[in-house]
């Protein structure tokens, strides 16, 4: 298990997306997401992308007004896990065309699909953009 | 105008339908402005999905916008289970899309405990079966997240028949989920362990990816079975690495890095002290580490995991120079991303053994020597402190000389320390340093290493990492000290400013080590020690707020060795001693080390005949205690009362000078010095002091009554006193009685006499030496503190000794009572109430406890009451007997539902032929891509692709550190506001933009914590300059110079959504902030 969750918070610190890969309470991921988007707003540009928070290492990254926030374990490899941040964003990108906070919250769903895509059981299983796209092309044809 | 409103909205949204309210949701909570005012949107929110979700005419598209705002309610931090079981209805539903939507959000919502999941397993069981691949890819998805344990069975044929189905997507997903079973429950699967060697020579290059996953679990479980899955691993990552793979599972140039990485993973374990399976790997961790571009993000993390790999594996000499030499190359970076996971890559390599180091001639060594410098500079020591460090500096010069351009030393020094500290200070990389540092930290560098990591311990505040480097500096510091001097130093520093976290271990280790010396025969040197202790305490006992767990080291070595060396007076260090008791007169610990020590004080004044003046504090602190609640502090200040009052000789044999670690075996035993825990040892204390008071007290006045009880002290606590033999022997030679087992004794009822007459109650309970006729309940020896306190009020001190000393034999009296068969079942009902089924009852548990602890000194003194003991704690033995019998029942029961690790039988390995580059039409299309390297190439020399554009406004307003909570509740201010990147209308809103553009074009020497990401833009590199400007085209005409070919596209797509009403004049411009921009 190498991911424990995948975050989307704006510079607000309003949660955009919210994906746990272990199952925590509400109240648990309320009190991490709030303790975590603290630590990371409060970062400098110069400041390196990981940080340390409890039992999880926190792989950040910023794009426009919106954090991507991943926890991963000990034993994940942090620099390909920032690239996977922009992996994804480069597939939402695709999808949606210069994709931006708001298609995230009109298609929260797809985004979504696409994490499934991408990720299962915490570890990374498809980086292949057309792969991870294609069932949600295909639903969209379908629908 | 309202109709073009409309008519956009549809548009924008598609065939999907989203309806107005819809929108308006999502526009008011992308435009909420702060915590309170979203809680409030969501709580509406929820008032309207309750009424209208049970709606039974709700159509099926509604539904699914339902669902998906029951989503932003829980993600938004509300409950919603009201609505979980429509999620689950959705999951029936034919219309893929609406299944995938419920799937989706029961995933979310249900955890795979949870009750409703039960009505899935059956959809998921059908959907299994589903002759569409997206159903069962969906059906998969959820198997992966919501079948535990026990449903595994229900559907674990059908995921099993799914490996080998005519889609990749499907059989890739099949793995995951028997990764999913191998995860929950190991034995479920563990006669389908092949199947995950099957799919890694699957033909599509995903699965063969999907199957890592599995495989690197079931190699960090047990790498020796698949050994012979070496030369496969390394087959592939080879062709990976040449590229053999499709193009679309290119990222950056780089072909497939996220499998790299995964193989990387595994090779490591499956080589690690392994030489001949190491040996195939070399070639290959080689060309991967010559061939990888250090340039990109992604190059230097498969490099990074390449570093892991080659530190792991059996060691090769030339894989460890370049190993190094990556190495170097992250140190030096600039960005902070690269530093720290450079100096996370040298603490691996750090980990082989010095000896290899050597054998293999390592650049790790100079890197040792590196990374040394950047310390001291990073901690600004740009002075050299020794010549040792001298040539460190100059080596570490040599080498980034060698590799950078040649610097001049002194420049060099500055320029090192300028480049950590001139920058923010940052935590993540301060920590992995310290964890480096913690790995390479010998008795040559732990002063220098210790001090800085105490220094940082004392700037941080959260209690957690605290604790956790106080630790290591405590462990580092009794490992390496280079002296006791500085030992107690660096202790008095972690005491001093983290006490309260630290071990209470490490309080009785000082103590220890401060009385046992150097443990050479150098006293000079020993009681140098103690006195530089001394004086080092004195001094800091002025601070405030010391931590209890110090202030319990000062008072012991107060006590201990304040006056050793006669620098100071008795009356200074007792007075100082009264002073810490009022200072922290809430702390029970901390007073009962302060009253013990004064009693050693007093007892080292009176046993070298001086004369006892205590001083008036002292006296009133010591009639406080008297009087105290606390048993345990009153019971010190009667021992101290009693002691003052002996003579000399007997004051001399209680309380030698010095001997905390010597006399007292039993003692030592419990962390060497005898009073160093209030609690345990108080009894010892206790009887050591009622000893020298009996003594006087036998040659005085209550000759034979006393004698009696002092052989009773010697009998009762046997296996601690053997150093009561003598005095015992002596008595009896003087004529006095020797010891009647407690049975016997009922001709000792005389003691009662002696009791102050009115005691009746306290008679009862305290002291009743006479058998009971017939066994009876035992009286709780509970009570007996009760009626010590109530007769120590009033009895003669003597006399208040004994009697607490017989509450001691009353109650071991009882044990041996206990030891009647006949009370044994009576004491079976105590033994429930308890829920102590190893024990009998209390009394044999104490007694048991009493004869296993004391074995070592048990010998010679075996003693009467230990066999009438006896037969108790046969019963209590017995019964832990039976549990232990239980036991091994127990695990093979356990063993045979859960453990039956059927080892995967070996298979020979198969063709592990990957694919050649698939000439697929499917690649083809993916033409998107390939422009990139030209367009990569165009824009170099423009601004680096700012993933950060927005970055400006934080430089710009809002401080960083600010706390974006506090941000949002400000927001309700407009005067914090505008300041804080909220622009309200679109009339400051272009500007802005306009700002942003120009500064991001203007940024060029803009530094982006992630070197090398120019090349990070990738398919949308052509419209992505067009992003900032596209926003607001219509309002601010912007230059157009760099704007790409599709920015017509974004221009339609933007007019369209802000023709739905949200558009970027609102309240939220971030909204459009296009991320890749």
């Amino acid at each position: 298990m190498g991911i424990r969750f995948v975050l989307m918070v704006n510079k607000q610190g309003q949660t955009r997306l919210a994906q746990y890969y272990e199952y925590l309470t509400l109240e648990e991921r309320r009190a991490l997401e709030g303790e975590i988007v603290r630590k990371c707003l409060a970062r400098s540009d110069y400041q390196c992308s990981f940080v340390e928070h409890r039992k999880y290492k926190i792989v950040y990254r910023r794009y426009a007004s919106l954090f991507f926030l991943v926890g991963v374990d000990n034993e994940e490899n942090e620099l390909a896990i920032l690239e996977f941040i922009h992996l994804l964003v480069e597939t939402m990108d695709r999808h949606f065309g210069n994709v931006c906070e708001l298609d995230i919250m009109f298609h929260l769903e797809k985004v979504h699909f696409m994490l499934e895509e991408m990720v299962v059981n915490g570890c990374i299983v498809e980086t292949n953009k057309a792969n991870i796209l294609a069932p949600i092309q295909l639903m969209d044809k379908s629908s | 105008m309202e109709q073009l409103k409309t008519l956009g909205r549809e548009l924008a949204m598609g065939s999907h339908g989203q309806s107005k309210e819809f929108l308006d949701l999502i526009k008011s909570i992308g435009e909420a402005r702060s915590k309170a005012e979203e809680d409030r949107i969501v709580l509406r929110e929820i008032e309207t999905l309750k009424r209208r979700i049970n709606d039974a005419d709700t159509p099926k598209r509604k539904m699914k916008e339902y669902i998906i705002r029951l989503l932003y309610v829980e993600m938004l931090g509300h409950d919603a289970s009201f609505g979980y079981i429509h999620a689950v209805k959705m999951t029936h539903d034919d219309a893929l899309l609406l299944k995938r939507t419920g799937y989706l959000a029961v995933t979310l919502f249900l955890s795979d405990d949870h009750d409703l999941i039960i009505l899935i397993v059956n959809t998921i069981q059908k959907d299994l079966a589903s002759d569409n691949y997206l159903v069962v890819c969906a059906a998969l998805n959820a198997v992966c997240r919501l079948i535990n344990e026990e449903t595994i069975p229900a559907v674990l044929p059908r995921v099993v028949d799914l490996l080998n189905h005519s889609k990749d997507a499907v059989r890739k997903k099949a793995v995951m989920a028997l990764h999913r079973f191998y995860q929950k429950s190991p034995s479920s699967v563990s006669h389908l362990l092949t199947n995950f060697r099957k799919r890694l020579c699957d033909n599509d290059p995903g699965v063969m990816g999907a199957s890592l996953c599995p495989l690197f679990n079931l190699v960090s479980d047990d790498a020796n079975s698949y050994k012979d899955l070496v030369v496969s691993f390394v087959n592939i990552l080879k062709q990976v690495a040449e590229h053999r793979l499709p193009k679309t599972y290119d990222y950056h140039q780089m072909p497939a890095p996220f499998i790299q990485v995964k193989m990387l993973k595994i090779l490591a374990l499956l080589g690690s002290g392994d030489k001949q399976a190491s040996g195939h790997m070399y070639t290959v961790l080689g060309d991967i580490i010559r061939k990888s571009d250090s340039m990109t993000n992604i190059g230097n993390a498969v490099l990074y995991e390449c570093i892991c790999c080659v530190a792991s594996i059996y060691p090769n000499s030339n894989l460890l120079d370049s190993a190094a030499d990556v190495i170097a190359k992250f140190l030096k970076s600039d960005s902070h991303n690269l530093k720290y996971m450079g100096i996370d890559a040298l603490g691996r390599l750090i980990k082989l053994s010095p000896h290899i180091a050597e054998q293999h001639q390592l650049a790790v060594i100079d890197c040792l020597e590196i990374i040394q410098c950047l310390l001291y500079f990073m901690f600004s020591y740009a002075i050299c402190k020794s010549n040792q460090m001298m040539i460190s500096v100059t080596e570490f010069l040599l080498f980034s000389s060698g590799l950078d351009k040649k610097l001049p030393e002194a420049d060099g020094g500055g320029w090192a320390a300028k480049d950590w500290n001139s920058r923010d200070p940052d935590d993540s990389l301060k920590r992995k340093t310290f964890e480096l540092l913690y790995k390479m930290t010998k008795s040559s560098n732990v002063e220098v290493i210790v001090d800085r990591m105490i220094d940082y311990m004392i700037s941080i505040s959260d209690d957690h990492y605290k604790t956790y480097i106080a630790s290591r500096c405590v462990e580092l510091a009794e490992q390496f000290a280079p002296s006791n001097h500085w030992f107690i130093q660096t202790m008095n520093k972690v005491f001093e400013h983290a006490g309260d976290l630290v071990n209470i271990k490490v309080a009785h280790n000082l103590m220890r080590l401060i009385a046992e010396g150097f443990g050479e025969d150098d006293d000079a040197a020993d009681s140098q020690l103690r006195s530089s202790a001394v004086e080092s305490y004195l001094r800091i006992i002025g601070e405030p707020k010391l931590p209890s767990v110090f202030l319990q080291v000062i008072c012991w070595v107060l006590g201990e060795y304040g006056t050793a060396d006669g620098k100071y007076s008795a009356s200074y260090i007792s007075g100082k001693l009264c002073d810490i008791a009022e200072a922290y007169s809430n702390d029970e610990d901390v007073k009962a080390y302060a009253i013990s020590a004064l009693m050693k004080i007093y007892a080292f004044e009176v046993a070298a005949k001086r004369n006892v003046d205590i001083l008036p504090e002292c006296q009133s602190l010591i009639e406080e205690l008297l009087a105290s609640h606390s048993t345990d502090l009153q019971q010190r200040a009667y021992e101290l009362q009693a002691l003052i009052g002996l003579g000399a000789q007997a004051v001399e044999s209680i309380m030698p000078r010095d001997a905390s670690c010597e006399d007292i075996e039993s003692a030592s035993s419990n962390g060497g010095c005898y009073d160093n825990d209030s609690d345990k040892d108080g009894d010892t204390n206790l009887v050591v002091i009622v000893l020298a008071a009996t003594m006087e007290v036998v040659s005085k006045v209550l000759a034979t009554m006393v004698k009696v009880v002092v052989v009773t002290i010697a009998i009762v606590v046997d296996k601690n006193l053997s150093f009561l033999n003598d005095y015992v022997q002596q008595s009896l030679e003087r004529g006095a009685q020797s010891y009647i087992p407690e049975d016997e004794r009922i001709g000792t009822g005389n003691m009662n006499n002696f009791r102050s007459h009115d005691h009746n109650e306290s008679l009862q309970h305290g002291l009743r030496f006479e058998a009971y006729e017939v066994p009876k309940a035992p009286v709780q020896p509970k009570a007996t503190p009760v009626s010590f306190a109530s007769s120590a009020d009033t009895v003669p001190v003597p006399e208040a000794l004994s009697s607490r000393e017989t509450r001691h034999i009353s109650s071991l009296g009882l044990t041996s009572e206990a030891g009647s068969s006949e009370l044994k079942l009576r004491l079976d009902g105590v033994q429930k109430k308890w829920g102590r089924p190893t024990y009998s009852s209390p009394t044999s548990s104490a007694s048991d406890s009493y004869s296993t602890s004391q074995k070592p000194t048990n010998g010679a003194t075996q003693v009467d009451s230990a066999t009438a003991v006896n037969s108790k704690v046969r019963d209590s033995y017995d019964s832990r007997k039976m549990q232990v019998e239980i036991n091994p029942e127990k695990q093979k029961l356990a063993a045979s539902l859960f453990g039956a690790s059927t080892k995967p039988e070996k298979r020979s390995s198969t063709s592990h032929k990957v694919p050649k580059s698939n000439a697929d039409g499917s690649q083809g299309s993916k033409a998107a891509v390939v422009p990139n390297e030209l367009a990569v190439e165009k824009t170099i020399h423009q601004p680096p692709p700012d993933l950060l554009d927005m970055g400006e406004l934080a430089v710009t307003t809002a401080p960083p550190s600010v706390d974006p909570f506090q941000q949002l509740e400000g927001l309700l201010d407009p005067s914090i506001n505008s300041g804080i990147a909220h622009n309200v209308g679109g009339t400051t809103n272009a500007p802005d933009i306009m700002g942003l553009y120009s500064e991001s074009t203007g940024s060029g020497g803009y530094s982006i914590p992630v070197s090398g990401d120019n090349v990070n833009f990738l398919s949308e590199l052509s419209n992505a300059a067009v992003k900032a400007t596209s926003g607001e085209t219509t309002m601010t005409p912007l230059p157009q110079s760099i704007k790409g070919p599709n920015a017509k596209d974004s221009l339609d797509k933007d007019a369209l959504v802000r023709q739905m009403g949200v558009n970027p004049s609102s309240q939220n411009p971030n909204l459009f902030s296009d991320l890749l921009g």
